[in-house]
Protein backbone atom coordinates (compact mmCIF):
# COMPACT_ATOMS: atom_id res chain seq x y z
CA UNK A 1 0.00 0.00 0.00
CA UNK A 2 1.07 3.46 -1.21
CA UNK A 3 2.67 5.79 2.29
CA UNK A 4 0.71 8.64 0.87
CA UNK A 5 -2.51 7.56 -0.33
CA UNK A 6 -6.03 8.60 0.76
CA UNK A 7 -6.44 5.43 2.22
CA UNK A 8 -3.42 4.98 4.36
CA UNK A 9 -4.00 8.87 5.49
CA UNK A 10 -7.15 7.41 7.40
CA UNK A 11 -5.95 4.70 8.63
CA UNK A 12 -2.88 6.16 10.34
CA UNK A 13 -5.01 9.03 11.28
CA UNK A 14 -7.35 6.84 12.88
CA UNK A 15 -5.61 4.01 14.53
CA UNK A 16 -3.48 6.26 16.03
CA UNK A 17 -6.42 8.14 17.87
CA UNK A 18 -7.69 5.22 19.03
CA UNK A 19 -4.07 4.09 20.54
CA UNK A 20 -3.24 7.22 21.97
CA UNK A 21 -6.76 7.52 23.21
CA UNK A 22 -6.95 4.34 24.96
CA UNK A 23 -3.59 4.39 26.44
CA UNK A 24 -4.50 8.08 27.68
CA UNK A 25 -8.13 7.58 29.56
CA UNK A 26 -6.44 3.85 30.94
CA UNK A 27 -4.02 5.66 32.39
CA UNK A 28 -5.80 8.85 33.35
CA UNK A 29 -9.19 6.37 35.03
CA UNK A 30 -6.28 4.43 36.74
CA UNK A 31 -4.87 7.29 38.74
CA UNK A 32 -8.28 9.36 38.97
CA UNK A 33 -8.54 8.03 42.82
CA UNK A 34 -5.18 9.05 43.83
CA UNK A 35 -5.26 12.66 42.21
CA UNK A 36 -8.87 13.12 43.73
CA UNK A 37 -7.07 12.02 47.41
CA UNK A 38 -4.43 14.38 46.90
CA UNK A 39 -6.68 17.37 46.10
CA UNK A 40 -8.40 16.50 49.35
CA UNK A 41 -5.07 15.74 51.28
CA UNK A 42 -3.81 18.67 50.60
CA UNK A 43 -7.19 20.82 51.27
CA UNK A 44 -7.70 18.97 54.94
CA UNK A 45 -4.01 19.52 55.82
CA UNK A 46 -4.48 22.80 55.30
CA UNK A 47 -6.99 23.73 57.14
CA UNK A 48 -5.54 21.56 59.78
CA UNK A 49 -2.48 23.86 59.48
CA UNK A 50 -4.74 27.30 59.98
CA UNK A 51 -6.40 25.48 63.76
CA UNK A 52 -2.79 24.96 63.98
CA UNK A 53 -3.76 21.02 65.16
CA UNK A 54 -0.92 18.91 65.10
CA UNK A 55 0.33 20.99 68.00
CA UNK A 56 -2.65 19.01 69.84
CA UNK A 57 -3.39 15.87 67.69
CA UNK A 58 -0.82 13.74 67.23
CA UNK A 59 -1.78 12.62 63.86
CA UNK A 60 -3.31 14.12 60.89
CA UNK A 61 -6.44 11.17 60.82
CA UNK A 62 -6.71 12.58 64.83
CA UNK A 63 -6.77 16.46 63.65
CA UNK A 64 -9.52 15.19 61.12
CA UNK A 65 -11.87 13.81 63.57
CA UNK A 66 -11.69 16.10 65.97
CA UNK A 67 -13.29 18.88 63.05
CA UNK A 68 -16.94 19.09 62.23
CA UNK A 69 -18.31 20.23 59.10
CA UNK A 70 -21.33 22.58 59.08
CA UNK A 71 -22.68 24.09 56.31
CA UNK A 72 -23.90 28.00 56.94
CA UNK A 73 -26.44 30.25 55.03
CA UNK A 74 -24.49 33.22 54.86
CA UNK A 75 -27.42 35.82 54.14
CA UNK A 76 -28.35 34.91 57.75
CA UNK A 77 -25.89 33.73 59.40
CA UNK A 78 -27.62 30.53 60.32
CA UNK A 79 -26.46 27.00 60.34
CA UNK A 80 -27.95 25.32 57.18
CA UNK A 81 -29.39 21.90 56.87
CA UNK A 82 -27.50 21.19 53.62
CA UNK A 83 -25.63 17.86 54.04
CA UNK A 84 -21.76 19.02 54.06
CA UNK A 85 -20.50 15.97 52.44
CA UNK A 86 -22.61 17.06 49.13
CA UNK A 87 -21.24 20.64 49.18
CA UNK A 88 -19.49 21.56 45.60
CA UNK A 89 -18.64 25.30 45.63
CA UNK A 90 -17.59 24.96 41.55
CA UNK A 91 -21.69 23.84 40.69
CA UNK A 92 -22.37 26.43 43.34
CA UNK A 93 -20.19 29.29 41.70
CA UNK A 94 -21.72 28.40 38.54
CA UNK A 95 -25.72 28.02 39.24
CA UNK A 96 -26.78 31.40 39.31
CA UNK A 97 -29.70 30.59 41.65
CA UNK A 98 -26.80 29.66 44.15
CA UNK A 99 -24.84 32.53 44.72
CA UNK A 100 -25.18 36.47 45.08
CA UNK A 101 -23.60 38.92 42.45
CA UNK A 102 -21.44 41.61 44.18
CA UNK A 103 -21.81 44.99 43.02
CA UNK A 104 -18.63 46.94 42.70
CA UNK A 105 -18.56 48.85 46.35
CA UNK A 106 -19.57 45.48 48.71
CA UNK A 107 -16.95 43.85 46.02
CA UNK A 108 -13.79 44.55 47.96
CA UNK A 109 -12.37 40.55 47.74
CA UNK A 110 -12.99 41.15 43.96
CA UNK A 111 -14.82 37.66 43.73
CA UNK A 112 -17.21 39.23 41.70
CA UNK A 113 -20.44 36.15 43.27
CA UNK A 114 -20.39 34.75 46.67
CA UNK A 115 -21.96 31.91 47.43
CA UNK A 116 -25.08 31.60 49.51
CA UNK A 117 -24.24 28.70 51.39
CA UNK A 118 -20.82 28.18 53.02
CA UNK A 119 -18.95 24.78 54.14
CA UNK A 120 -16.98 26.04 57.51
CA UNK A 121 -15.01 23.83 59.94
CA UNK A 122 -16.01 23.41 63.58
CA UNK A 123 -13.20 21.66 65.94
CA UNK A 124 -14.36 20.70 69.35
CA UNK A 125 -12.41 19.99 72.23
CA UNK A 126 -14.27 18.44 75.41
CA UNK A 127 -17.52 19.17 73.60
CA UNK A 128 -17.07 23.27 72.95
CA UNK A 129 -16.32 25.06 70.01
CA UNK A 130 -12.38 25.49 70.17
CA UNK A 131 -11.55 26.63 66.71
CA UNK A 132 -13.89 27.97 64.05
CA UNK A 133 -12.40 27.51 60.15
CA UNK A 134 -13.56 29.25 58.00
CA UNK A 135 -12.78 29.07 53.68
CA UNK A 136 -11.88 32.73 52.35
CA UNK A 137 -10.78 33.44 49.43
CA UNK A 138 -9.90 37.05 47.30
CA UNK A 139 -7.76 38.48 44.58
CA UNK A 140 -4.04 39.38 44.66
CA UNK A 141 -1.76 40.52 42.16
CA UNK A 142 -2.53 37.57 39.72
CA UNK A 143 -5.21 35.28 40.57
CA UNK A 144 -7.36 34.40 43.44
CA UNK A 145 -5.83 33.02 46.99
CA UNK A 146 -8.09 30.36 48.27
CA UNK A 147 -7.36 30.14 52.08
CA UNK A 148 -8.84 29.25 55.52
CA UNK A 149 -8.71 31.40 58.35
CA UNK A 150 -9.12 29.91 62.10
CA UNK A 151 -10.52 31.91 64.68
CA UNK A 152 -9.95 30.53 68.24
CA UNK A 153 -12.67 29.74 70.92
CA UNK A 154 -13.43 33.82 71.30
CA UNK A 155 -14.13 34.75 68.11
CA UNK A 156 -11.84 37.58 67.57
CA UNK A 157 -8.43 35.83 68.29
CA UNK A 158 -6.70 34.58 65.10
CA UNK A 159 -4.97 30.85 65.16
CA UNK A 160 -3.60 30.82 61.30
CA UNK A 161 -4.43 32.01 58.42
CA UNK A 162 -3.63 28.94 55.28
CA UNK A 163 -3.92 29.55 51.38
CA UNK A 164 -3.99 26.36 49.65
CA UNK A 165 -4.45 27.70 45.81
CA UNK A 166 -2.67 31.00 44.80
CA UNK A 167 -1.09 32.27 41.43
CA UNK A 168 1.44 34.98 43.09
CA UNK A 169 5.03 35.32 42.13
CA UNK A 170 7.21 33.14 44.01
CA UNK A 171 9.70 35.04 47.00
CA UNK A 172 7.54 37.62 46.74
CA UNK A 173 3.64 37.55 47.06
CA UNK A 174 3.85 33.74 47.43
CA UNK A 175 5.75 34.97 50.57
CA UNK A 176 2.25 34.15 51.92
CA UNK A 177 3.17 30.50 52.19
CA UNK A 178 6.31 31.52 54.61
CA UNK A 179 5.89 30.12 58.08
CA UNK A 180 7.58 32.46 59.32
CA UNK A 181 4.74 35.17 57.85
CA UNK A 182 2.06 33.14 58.95
CA UNK A 183 3.26 33.01 62.35
CA UNK A 184 2.63 36.44 62.71
CA UNK A 185 -1.02 35.83 62.37
CA UNK A 186 -1.29 33.95 65.30
CA UNK A 187 -2.69 35.64 68.30
CA UNK A 188 -3.77 39.16 65.96
CA UNK A 189 -7.41 40.79 66.86
CA UNK A 190 -10.01 40.31 64.52
CA UNK A 191 -12.86 43.19 65.47
CA UNK A 192 -12.77 46.34 67.55
CA UNK A 193 -14.79 46.69 70.36
CA UNK A 194 -17.61 47.90 68.50
CA UNK A 195 -17.63 45.17 66.42
CA UNK A 196 -16.12 46.54 63.51
CA UNK A 197 -13.13 44.46 61.71
CA UNK A 198 -9.89 46.15 61.60
CA UNK A 199 -7.37 43.14 61.10
CA UNK A 200 -4.83 44.45 57.98
CA UNK A 201 -1.97 43.70 56.64
CA UNK A 202 -0.02 47.06 56.68
CA UNK A 203 3.10 48.21 55.31
CA UNK A 204 6.34 48.08 56.49
CA UNK A 205 6.61 46.16 60.24
CA UNK A 206 3.98 46.50 62.85
CA UNK A 207 5.17 48.51 65.98
CA UNK A 208 4.58 46.67 69.12
CA UNK A 209 3.98 49.86 70.78
CA UNK A 210 0.89 51.12 68.28
CA UNK A 211 -2.40 51.30 69.89
CA UNK A 212 -3.23 49.18 66.82
CA UNK A 213 -0.72 46.33 67.02
CA UNK A 214 -2.87 43.52 67.76
CA UNK A 215 -4.53 43.97 64.69
CA UNK A 216 -1.88 44.43 62.51
CA UNK A 217 0.15 42.03 60.35
CA UNK A 218 3.58 43.34 58.87
CA UNK A 219 3.37 43.40 54.83
CA UNK A 220 4.59 41.29 52.40
CA UNK A 221 7.94 43.43 51.52
CA UNK A 222 8.13 43.92 47.48
CA UNK A 223 4.23 42.60 47.64
CA UNK A 224 2.22 45.43 48.30
CA UNK A 225 -0.86 44.42 45.66
CA UNK A 226 -0.55 40.77 47.94
CA UNK A 227 -0.96 41.92 51.26
CA UNK A 228 -3.77 44.41 50.02
CA UNK A 229 -5.57 41.78 47.99
CA UNK A 230 -5.42 39.46 51.65
CA UNK A 231 -6.30 42.56 53.55
CA UNK A 232 -9.89 42.70 51.66
CA UNK A 233 -10.35 39.11 51.14
CA UNK A 234 -10.27 38.75 55.49
CA UNK A 235 -12.45 42.22 55.14
CA UNK A 236 -14.94 40.97 52.82
CA UNK A 237 -15.32 37.66 54.74
CA UNK A 238 -15.34 38.93 58.00
CA UNK A 239 -17.93 41.48 57.51
CA UNK A 240 -21.60 41.76 56.64
CA UNK A 241 -21.54 40.14 53.42
CA UNK A 242 -19.56 37.29 54.65
CA UNK A 243 -19.45 35.36 57.45
CA UNK A 244 -20.06 38.47 59.82
CA UNK A 245 -23.83 37.26 60.86
CA UNK A 246 -22.48 34.38 61.64
CA UNK A 247 -20.02 35.26 63.38
CA UNK A 248 -22.55 36.97 65.82
CA UNK A 249 -24.96 34.72 65.93
CA UNK A 250 -22.36 32.03 67.59
CA UNK A 251 -21.30 34.84 70.08
CA UNK A 252 -24.51 36.16 70.96
CA UNK A 253 -25.15 32.12 71.52
CA UNK A 254 -28.61 32.41 69.44
CA UNK A 255 -27.01 29.32 67.36
CA UNK A 256 -26.22 26.30 69.72
CA UNK A 257 -24.55 23.89 66.58
CA UNK A 258 -24.03 21.27 68.59
CA UNK A 259 -28.14 20.80 67.92
CA UNK A 260 -27.61 20.76 64.05
CA UNK B 1 29.53 2.12 20.23
CA UNK B 2 31.44 5.54 19.75
CA UNK B 3 28.75 6.66 17.32
CA UNK B 4 25.99 6.14 20.22
CA UNK B 5 27.92 7.95 22.67
CA UNK B 6 28.38 10.88 20.18
CA UNK B 7 24.85 10.98 19.74
CA UNK B 8 23.86 11.03 23.74
CA UNK B 9 26.75 13.39 24.61
CA UNK B 10 26.49 16.31 21.43
CA UNK B 11 23.63 17.96 22.67
CA UNK B 12 25.03 18.62 25.94
CA UNK B 13 27.46 21.01 25.17
CA UNK B 14 28.16 21.05 21.32
CA UNK B 15 24.67 21.60 20.16
CA UNK B 16 22.74 22.50 22.86
CA UNK B 17 19.24 22.60 22.19
CA UNK B 18 18.62 26.47 24.15
CA UNK B 19 22.38 27.35 24.47
CA UNK B 20 23.16 26.67 20.54
CA UNK B 21 20.12 26.09 18.78
CA UNK B 22 17.81 29.16 21.30
CA UNK B 23 14.70 26.77 21.99
CA UNK B 24 12.63 25.79 24.68
CA UNK B 25 13.42 29.42 26.28
CA UNK B 26 9.75 30.06 27.34
CA UNK B 27 10.00 27.11 30.10
CA UNK B 28 13.41 28.12 31.02
CA UNK B 29 12.01 31.34 32.16
CA UNK B 30 8.81 30.28 33.63
CA UNK B 31 9.77 27.24 36.00
CA UNK B 32 12.83 28.21 37.24
CA UNK B 33 12.78 30.15 40.04
CA UNK B 34 12.48 27.28 42.29
CA UNK B 35 15.24 24.31 41.87
CA UNK B 36 13.22 21.40 42.79
CA UNK B 37 10.05 21.99 40.30
CA UNK B 38 12.74 22.77 37.85
CA UNK B 39 13.99 19.48 38.28
CA UNK B 40 11.03 17.61 37.83
CA UNK B 41 10.55 19.85 34.61
CA UNK B 42 13.98 18.72 33.33
CA UNK B 43 12.82 14.68 34.31
CA UNK B 44 9.29 15.60 32.70
CA UNK B 45 10.82 16.89 29.40
CA UNK B 46 13.31 14.29 28.78
CA UNK B 47 11.01 11.64 29.21
CA UNK B 48 9.04 13.28 26.93
CA UNK B 49 10.93 14.33 24.22
CA UNK B 50 12.90 10.38 24.82
CA UNK B 51 9.50 8.51 23.96
CA UNK B 52 8.39 11.06 21.37
CA UNK B 53 11.70 10.28 19.24
CA UNK B 54 11.48 6.53 19.65
CA UNK B 55 7.84 6.47 19.09
CA UNK B 56 7.87 8.45 15.90
CA UNK B 57 10.50 6.84 14.60
CA UNK B 58 8.84 3.50 14.94
CA UNK B 59 6.38 4.32 12.72
CA UNK B 60 8.15 6.80 10.85
CA UNK B 61 7.78 4.62 7.60
CA UNK B 62 4.13 4.40 7.71
CA UNK B 63 3.35 8.50 8.49
CA UNK B 64 2.02 9.75 5.35
CA UNK B 65 4.31 12.55 4.11
CA UNK B 66 1.03 15.48 4.23
CA UNK B 67 -0.54 14.73 7.95
CA UNK B 68 3.30 13.78 9.59
CA UNK B 69 3.43 16.91 11.29
CA UNK B 70 -0.56 16.37 12.94
CA UNK B 71 0.93 12.80 14.04
CA UNK B 72 4.48 13.97 15.89
CA UNK B 73 2.26 16.58 17.56
CA UNK B 74 -1.19 13.91 18.31
CA UNK B 75 2.06 11.61 20.17
CA UNK B 76 3.91 14.29 21.85
CA UNK B 77 0.49 15.60 23.21
CA UNK B 78 -0.41 11.79 24.46
CA UNK B 79 2.80 12.04 25.93
CA UNK B 80 2.45 14.98 27.90
CA UNK B 81 -0.43 14.33 29.07
CA UNK B 82 0.37 11.19 30.52
CA UNK B 83 3.13 12.92 32.20
CA UNK B 84 0.99 15.44 33.55
CA UNK B 85 -1.41 12.65 35.03
CA UNK B 86 1.17 10.98 36.61
CA UNK B 87 2.65 14.27 38.20
CA UNK B 88 -0.81 15.09 39.79
CA UNK B 89 -0.93 11.75 41.02
CA UNK B 90 2.74 11.04 42.67
CA UNK B 91 3.92 14.94 43.10
CA UNK B 92 0.97 17.12 43.97
CA UNK B 93 2.68 19.59 44.98
CA UNK B 94 5.11 20.00 42.43
CA UNK B 95 2.47 19.82 39.63
CA UNK B 96 0.33 22.76 41.24
CA UNK B 97 3.60 24.96 40.78
CA UNK B 98 4.46 23.75 37.36
CA UNK B 99 0.74 24.18 36.79
CA UNK B 100 0.49 24.96 32.75
CA UNK B 101 3.87 24.54 32.10
CA UNK B 102 3.92 20.76 32.11
CA UNK B 103 0.99 21.03 29.57
CA UNK B 104 3.29 23.40 27.34
CA UNK B 105 5.98 20.64 27.01
CA UNK B 106 3.63 20.47 24.00
CA UNK B 107 4.54 23.33 22.42
CA UNK B 108 7.94 23.03 23.49
CA UNK B 109 10.03 23.62 20.33
CA UNK B 110 13.02 21.26 20.99
CA UNK B 111 10.50 18.45 21.25
CA UNK B 112 8.60 19.06 18.15
CA UNK B 113 12.33 19.78 16.78
CA UNK B 114 13.90 16.40 17.42
CA UNK B 115 11.05 14.36 16.09
CA UNK B 116 11.43 16.79 13.08
CA UNK B 117 14.84 16.76 12.13
CA UNK B 118 16.18 13.23 13.86
CA UNK B 119 13.52 10.79 14.58
CA UNK B 120 11.85 10.82 11.00
CA UNK B 121 15.57 9.72 9.37
CA UNK B 122 16.71 7.34 12.08
CA UNK B 123 15.85 3.83 14.04
CA UNK B 124 14.04 3.80 17.56
CA UNK B 125 17.04 3.03 19.22
CA UNK B 126 19.47 6.18 18.29
CA UNK B 127 16.27 8.31 18.10
CA UNK B 128 15.25 7.81 21.72
CA UNK B 129 19.35 8.31 22.47
CA UNK B 130 19.13 11.64 20.50
CA UNK B 131 15.78 12.66 22.45
CA UNK B 132 17.92 11.92 25.76
CA UNK B 133 20.10 13.89 24.47
CA UNK B 134 18.58 16.40 23.83
CA UNK B 135 16.71 16.39 26.99
CA UNK B 136 19.95 16.53 29.05
CA UNK B 137 21.26 19.47 27.58
CA UNK B 138 18.16 21.43 27.92
CA UNK B 139 17.73 20.16 31.91
CA UNK B 140 21.65 21.34 31.61
CA UNK B 141 20.89 24.55 31.64
CA UNK B 142 17.67 24.42 33.25
CA UNK B 143 19.37 23.53 36.34
CA UNK B 144 22.10 26.02 36.05
CA UNK B 145 19.81 28.65 35.88
CA UNK B 146 17.33 27.34 38.64
CA UNK B 147 19.97 26.71 41.42
CA UNK B 148 21.50 30.38 40.45
CA UNK B 149 17.59 31.96 40.79
CA UNK B 150 17.01 30.37 43.61
CA UNK B 151 20.70 30.92 45.48
CA UNK B 152 20.33 34.41 44.86
CA UNK B 153 16.56 35.05 45.10
CA UNK B 154 15.28 33.26 48.27
CA UNK B 155 19.31 31.78 49.92
CA UNK B 156 18.00 29.00 48.87
CA UNK B 157 18.91 25.04 47.53
CA UNK B 158 15.90 22.79 47.13
CA UNK B 159 14.50 24.61 49.92
CA UNK B 160 17.07 24.22 52.28
CA UNK B 161 18.92 27.55 53.64
CA UNK B 162 22.49 28.63 52.14
CA UNK B 163 22.01 31.89 52.90
CA UNK B 164 20.19 32.87 55.51
CA UNK B 165 17.38 35.45 54.33
CA UNK B 166 16.50 38.32 56.63
CA UNK B 167 13.08 37.51 56.37
CA UNK B 168 14.08 34.49 58.40
CA UNK B 169 16.68 36.56 60.56
CA UNK B 170 19.61 35.58 58.65
CA UNK B 171 21.62 38.12 57.14
CA UNK B 172 20.86 38.01 53.56
CA UNK B 173 18.92 40.09 51.46
CA UNK B 174 17.21 38.22 48.62
CA UNK B 175 17.56 39.20 45.34
CA UNK B 176 13.96 39.80 44.30
CA UNK B 177 15.38 40.44 40.57
CA UNK B 178 16.36 36.35 40.24
CA UNK B 179 12.94 35.35 41.12
CA UNK B 180 11.54 37.15 38.56
CA UNK B 181 11.31 35.51 34.71
CA UNK B 182 13.83 38.01 33.11
CA UNK B 183 16.57 37.00 35.08
CA UNK B 184 16.81 33.62 33.11
CA UNK B 185 17.48 35.34 30.56
CA UNK B 186 20.51 37.28 31.93
CA UNK B 187 21.40 33.47 33.47
CA UNK B 188 20.98 32.35 29.85
CA UNK B 189 22.98 34.78 27.89
CA UNK B 190 25.86 34.29 30.61
CA UNK B 191 25.93 31.12 30.11
CA UNK B 192 25.91 31.10 26.11
CA UNK B 193 28.83 34.03 26.65
CA UNK B 194 31.01 31.10 28.62
CA UNK B 195 29.97 28.35 26.26
CA UNK B 196 31.10 30.13 23.16
CA UNK B 197 34.13 31.58 24.26
CA UNK B 198 34.90 27.87 25.44
CA UNK B 199 33.49 26.55 21.99
CA UNK B 200 34.55 29.20 19.59
CA UNK B 201 33.38 27.26 16.67
CA UNK B 202 29.95 27.84 17.94
CA UNK B 203 29.98 31.49 17.59
CA UNK B 204 27.58 32.32 14.63
CA UNK B 205 29.09 34.52 11.56
CA UNK B 206 27.60 38.13 11.31
CA UNK B 207 24.29 37.90 9.25
CA UNK B 208 25.47 41.81 8.01
CA UNK B 209 27.36 44.57 8.66
CA UNK B 210 25.98 48.15 9.90
CA UNK B 211 26.94 50.24 7.19
CA UNK B 212 28.59 52.84 8.56
CA UNK B 213 27.25 56.56 8.83
CA UNK B 214 27.73 58.72 5.46
CA UNK B 215 30.77 61.01 6.32
CA UNK B 216 28.84 64.49 7.66
CA UNK B 217 28.57 67.10 4.80
CA UNK B 218 30.84 70.11 5.06
CA UNK B 219 28.05 72.97 5.71
CA UNK B 220 28.70 75.89 2.92
CA UNK B 221 28.53 79.15 4.25
CA UNK B 222 26.37 81.16 2.82
CA UNK B 223 27.21 84.91 3.31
Amino acid sequence: MQKDSILNIILVGVGLCIVCGAVISTVAVSLRDQQEQNVIFDQQSKIIDAARLLEVYPSTQEALASIEEVVVNLNDGEPSSFPPEQYDLDSILRDSSQHTVLNGSEDIAMISVRENLSKVYIEYRNNELKTLILPVRGYGLWGTLYGYLALDSDLNTIVGLEFYKHKETPGLGAEVDNPNWKKLWNGKKVFDENGLVQISVIKGFSNPQSADYSYEVDGLSGATITSKGVSNLLAFWLGNEGFGPFINNLKNKEIQLSDV
Amino acid sequence: MSKFKEILLTPIFKDNPIALQILGICSALAVTSKLYPTLIMCVALTITVSLSNFFISLIRNIIPTNIRIIVQMTIISSLVILVDQFLKAYDYETSKTLSVFVGLIITNCIVMGRAEAFAMQNTPGVSFLDGLGNGLGYSLILIVVGAIRELLGSGQLLGIDILTTTQNGGWYVGNNFFLLAPSSFLIIGLFIWALRSWKTEQVEEKEFLMSKNAPKEVETHHA
